[in-house]
């Protein structure tokens, strides 16, 4: 049971939810977005939030979209886990979808859920990295598009009052050669140990990160040196576990050293499984 | 534009029938199904969605009732273990196959189970063990509750 009272809406447009989101912080009541409401429910469980409104997407058509149109695939913020993974649209955000929590669990949580939820894990946000993919947000200043890549430091940086309308994925790298694979420290179905994802663009190999550090990353200098040809495979991989943004995680799923040696392992395992698409 | 505030009346479809509850917004559909309808074959366990004893279908899709606001349901169809009336083929597959010991987590496996052979009646091996992977059986009697789903297969086939 959840011991707080909260307002409920369901908007039926962009502009509602915006407008209704702006009157309900004006009243103070500290409204939050709402997608599967995974997190929302088990935190105001838990009474480590109590939101005075909850805002749920999920009755708006731009927020639901989820095909592709010429040159873009385009995902709705409200799009869930499981229905991004069954349209095959995105093998490898498909791959990364249907590792997060479990399938039952996947037929409610969305897309702009995993990409603004507080856990640090946010696997979701490894495929939209790697694609730079482009972020369609809405606020009270109506629509603004951002690149994954500047608007995705460490967590979604969004503006008071704005949220994922969707995501739009270039379809030149939709069936690229991928990997994604995420090691836990005991179940299959756990929070990560270490989370790769890694895809082949135009011959060059491009790697995310989830579980490693205490926030999701993309790092342009360990692609550099993962695609050093001139270099052995382990030196090149030595080379990318000096070159983490942050230490690497210790905590109840591994010690940082532990982490780093699976890092080093899957990392093997992907530029092995890769090298013939990778020049 | 659905706004929802303090105590309200709304009409929920289970088990293909219209039930009237007057509910919080932050109420969760597990507490109302077994609190105002009596329906008390989705059990209460982690909570946090983590064990699937609680498990109910969505519009045909498996969900954690512990993890859905009783409001977000208007509109869309509930079935619980009690609305498989007793009939359906993997109920009479898990009697079959002893697929269950103290008996808490079976009616949130039958409602994956149920929900599985719906959507994906040719469904692969793959398949059949990531959507069991949502639910937790202490007594461990996964063996028993995969066969009992593989004879629903067979017998689909
Ligand atoms: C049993 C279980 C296992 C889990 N295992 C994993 C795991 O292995 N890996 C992992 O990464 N996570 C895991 N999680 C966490 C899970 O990923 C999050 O709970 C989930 O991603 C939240 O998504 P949601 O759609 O339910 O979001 P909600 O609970 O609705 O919202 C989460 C946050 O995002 C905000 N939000 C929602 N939608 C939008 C939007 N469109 N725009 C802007 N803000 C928005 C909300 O305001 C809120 O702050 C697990 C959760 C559970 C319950």
């Amino acid at each position: 049971m959840i011991a707080s009272d909260f307002i409920y809406c369901r908007p039926d447009t962009l502009k509602e939810a915006a407008t209704v989101y702006a009157k309900l912080a004006g009243e103070g009541k500290s409204p939050v977005y709402y997608g599967g409401g995974s997190e929302i429910i088990t935190m105001s469980r838990a009474g480590s939030i109590a939101p005075g409104a909850v805002i749920d997407l999920k009755s708006i058509p731009e927020c639901k979209v989820l095909e592709q149109n010429g040159a873009a695939l385009m995902i709705g913020g409200a799009v869930t886990l499981r229905s991004i993974r069954e349209s095959k649209l995105f093998p490898l955000l498909g791959a990364a979808a249907g590792r997060i929590a479990d399938h039952t669990n996947q037929c409610r949580i969305t897309l702009g859920g995993n990409l603004c939820g507080t856990i640090r894990y946010r696997e979701a946000s490894l495929p939209l990295m790697l694609t730079d993919a482009e972020v369609v947000l809405y606020g009270s200043g109506g629509e603004r598009k951002a690149s994954m890549l500047t608007i995705f430091r460490e967590r979604m940086r969004l503006l008071p009052g704005e949220f994922i309308c969707g995501v739009n994925i270039d379809a030149r790298y939709l069936y690229a050669p991928f990997m994604h694979i995420k090691k836990t420290a005991n179940e299959k179905i756990d929070y990560p140990l270490v989370n790769v994802s890694a895809i082949i663009i135009d011959g060059r190999i491009r790697a995310a990160f989830s579980g490693l550090c205490a926030f999701p990353f993309r790092s342009m200098e360990i692609e550099a040196v993962l695609n050093d040809k001139t270099a052995s495979i382990s030196s090149r991989i030595d080379k990318a576990a000096d070159l983490l943004p942050a230490p690497a995680l210790a905590d109840a799923e591994g010690l940082s050293q532990y982490r780093i040696f699976v890092l080093k392992n899957t990392l093997c395992n992907v530029l092995e499984r890769l090298r013939h698409d990778f020049k | 534009m659905i706004l929802n505030e303090g105590r309200v009346i709304v009409e929920l479809m289970v088990n293909h029938e219209s039930r009237t509850v007057t509910v919080r917004p932050s109420d969760v559909l597990l507490d109302v199904l077994r609190g105002q309808l009596g329906l008390t074959g989705a059990k209460p366990g982690c909570k946090n969605g983590d064990c699937g004893v609680c498990t109910v279908i969505f519009d045909g899709w498996p969900v954690k009732s512990c993890l859905v606001l009783a409001v977000e349901a208007v509109g869309h169809q509930i079935l619980t273990v009690e609305g498989l009336g007793g009939v359906a083929p993997v109920q009479k597959a898990f009697v079959d196959s002893g697929a269950f010991q103290c008996g808490y987590c079976t009616s949130g496996f039958l409602m994956v189970c149920h929900a599985l052979s719906l959507n994906k009646p040719r469904a692969e091996e793959y398949e059949i063990e990531e959507w069991l992977q949502s639910n937790l059986c202490r007594c461990t009697s996964y063996k028993e509750i995969r066969e009992a789903l593989k004879t629903v297969f067979q017998s689909l086939s």
